[in-house]
């Protein structure tokens, strides 16, 4: 987990923000989801957030349960998606890798034993969308165990008693939600009041990078000007593989221009 | 944030399992629900509902040719004669008067077999709120009476694509419209299912059927139930009936899941009887699963059934023995719907003919005096339709 205080020290030093985008592991396929995946990285991610596809997204919106509806469909299991992984570890030794799944699929092998697996492949975060505060303890002193960052949301009701909570559980990075609802562009984010950030960073969480229907280089823009560290795109990023998963080269092509648009706004 | 008031386990099981955005919500209606207990206004207004409007006490009838051993009686409390067909309409009263007490003015809710949308809209019609409904589109095929009742009071019924079209992923989109709109709008749950405070609020609202029928039984037989029967989807009916039960250590609880074309075969409803436990829905409980972890498609005959989870006081219950569960195959049910009708002049729902149905395998081998007392938790009128197709070829 180490590797999002290192990307955090070099962004502040270049006096940047932070660009994240998320993607489903084994959307479309498994071959063409690591030829996107390492697109990203090459188009100037500075971290990664993967979902491990899974039947009952609930906190997801119509795109985003589209990939994963894609990714199941071409047969890719949490094995395959820590195989995706572990390629892409090697392929990147310091970028940053979170997860971003349900607990269903944490639990189904035993919560350490996931741990494990995620920290072998080399994965530096966990966020689990469905494991709110009060029930993340066996997540969290498992994900310490090993090494890796357990991951937590800080809605836009939050209070001060899970401000300090969060601040104090969570590690690598906080993810600042924009609005209420589920993922999607449908819904544009919100951008948080300086004074929400502001409040936030006084109980000095790990730093928030914003997330939830970011889609344009202005909503990044905005994100980093209202005082967050970073945003991370998913749907807008998604429905470009939606769109063109039947034409690789040209969706590279595609993903390479967004990514770079989105990581120059920063 | 503030503790929670209550339990959210049942041992291990239950629990809040969602995004944290939604803690709060479900924090707020555990609030509203303690103070309503604690309030004898509310206490009189969902007694005054339920008499008045709804038709409790539902009676408890001796059957008085079904049984196919003399020494076997079955008494079946009658919740098919509550207003809306089914049992459902008990705790949706007593949500709706939450909602308004939690100054809600709107209602969203899931349905399976349509019962518990039947009942939101007659609530929501009744007391003025607003409802919109997610049903599977493989539901609405298949309970098209219950689609055209839920319009005809009001509300909107919104069909569900996704995934197998049935009562998961009419949950699934539940919850994400409820995570848009918790500030205005309550989330009207079905059954003693998904995450805390639902459980149990949902069972509290729903076990004067148990304690009527105790009564009632003890007045007709003087003496308690050799056993309780109901079916479960999940595990409302069921759980509303075992609740007065669950002290009385004499009296055997059992619960009824869809057994489809066989538990053996993956077509099945039967969560409790695989044994694989995980987290769906809000709930750490049985589920049904492949071993990645990935939600399996329930099957069954009866919509209301066809549910991959159950409440998590259930798989409480069956992991300390109190309760039992077993399974009843779609042909069995059939059987069980037709027998009734012929024998006792009453149309069972097809959930409730699981029940029925075991009841009469108990009865069949039973060999000492036996008083069973069955859960039927609604009415067939919403699966005439369906049934007549299934039927069609196969002799009356
Ligand atoms: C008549 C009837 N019985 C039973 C059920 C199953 O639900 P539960 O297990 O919550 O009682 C339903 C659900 O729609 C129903 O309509």
């Amino acid at each position: 987990m180490k590797r999002y205080q290192q990307m955090f020290t070099r962004l502040q030093q270049q006096n940047r923000g932070a660009f994240v985008p998320f993607v489903t592991i084994g959307d479309p396929t498994a071959e063409l989801s690591f030829e996107i995946i390492k697109t990203l990285i090459d188009a100037g991610a500075d971290a990664l957030e993967l979902g491990i596809p899974f039947s009952d997204p609930i906190a997801d919106g119509p795109t985003i349960q589209g990939a994963n509806i894609r990714a199941l469909a071409a047969g890719v299991t949490p094995a395959i998606s820590f195989d995706i992984i572990a390629r892409i570890r090697s392929y990147h030794a310091t970028i940053p890798i979170g997860l971003l799944l349900y607990s269903n699929l944490v639990m189904a092998r035993g919560i350490d034993n996931f741990y494990a697996r995620a920290a072998a492949a080399g994965v530096d975060s966990v966020l689990i969308a469905d494991v709110p505060l009060h029930e993340s303890k066996l997540f969290r002193q498992s994900a310490i165990k090993h090494d890796i960052a357990p991951i937590f949301i800080v809605p836009p009701n939050v209070d001060d008693e899970d401000l300090r909570q969060i601040a104090s559980y969570g590690r690598g990075y906080t993810y600042l939600l924009s609005r209420a609802g589920v993922t999607g562009t449908e819904t544009v984010a919100a951008m948080p009041t300086s004074e929400l950030i502001s409040r936030i960073r006084s109980y000095n969480p790990a730093p928030p990078l914003l997330g939830f229907g970011i889609s344009t280089p202005a909503h990044v823009k905005e994100a980093l000007a209202s005082g967050a560290a970073g945003a991370i795109s998913g749907s807008a990023i998604v429905k470009l593989i939606e769109q063109h998963q039947h034409q690789p080269e040209h969706l590279l092509a595609q993903l390479t221009q967004f990514i770079s648009s989105m990581k120059a706004a920063t | 944030m503030s503790e929670l008031k209550l339990n959210p386990y049942f041992g291990q099981y239950g629990g809040m399992f969602v995004p944290q955005l939604l803690v709060p919500a479900l924090k707020q209606l555990e609030q509203a629900y303690v103070d309503a207990l604690a309030d004898p206004a509310f206490h009189a207004e969902f007694q005054q509902l339920l008499t008045e409007y709804a038709g409790r006490p539902t009676p408890l009838t001796l059957c008085r040719n079904i049984s196919p051993n003399p020494k076997v009686k079955i008494y079946l409390k009658r919740e098919d004669l509550l207003h809306g067909g089914a049992h459902k309409t008990n705790q949706v009263l007593g949500q709706a008067l939450l909602t308004k007490r939690m100054g809600k003015q709107e209602v969203i809710a899931e349905t399976g077999a349509g019962q518990h949308g039947v009942a939101t809209a007659l609530a929501c019609a009744l007391l003025g709120l607003k409802c919109r409904i997610y049903m599977g589109a493989k539901d609405i095929e298949r309970q098209q009476p219950n689609v055209f009742r839920m319009k005809l009071m009001g509300a909107t019924v919104i069909p569900v694509t996704s995934g197998s079209g049935t009562l998961k992923d009419a949950v699934n989109e539940a919850m994400r419209d409820w995570s848009a709109s918790y500030d205005t709008t309550h989330y009207m749950l079905g059954t003693a299912a998904g995450p805390h405070p639902f459980p149990t609020i949902v069972r509290d609202f729903q076990k004067m059927i148990g304690e009527e029928a105790k009564q009632q039984l003890l007045k007709a037989e003087g003496k308690l139930p050799d056993a309780v029967i109901a079916c479960v989807g999940g595990g409302s009916n069921a759980i509303g009936m075992f609740a007065d039960f669950i002290d009385e250590p004499g009296v055997k609880l059992i619960g009824v899941e869809p057994g489809g074309t066989g538990i053996d075969t993956h077509q099945h409803g039967a969560a409790l009887s695989t044994g694989s436990y995980g987290i769906l829905h809000g709930a750490y409980t049985a589920i049904m699963q492949t071993t990645d972890g990935q939600i399996e498609e329930s099957y069954s005959i009866s919509a209301g059934l066809d549910y991959p989870a159950v409440g998590p006081q259930h798989t409480h219950l069956q992991q300390t023995g109190r309760a039992s569960y077993v399974a009843i195959n779609d042909d069995e049910a059939l059987a069980a719907f037709q027998l009734l009708a012929k024998s006792e002049g009453i149309i069972p729902a097809l959930e409730s003919s699981h029940a029925l149905a075991h009841a009469l395998k108990m009865a069949e081998q039973a060999t000492e005096p036996t008083v069973l007392l069955v859960n039927l938790s609604g009415r067939g009128d919403k699966d005439l339709a369906h049934v007549h197709s299934v039927l069609a070829g196969a002799k009356l």
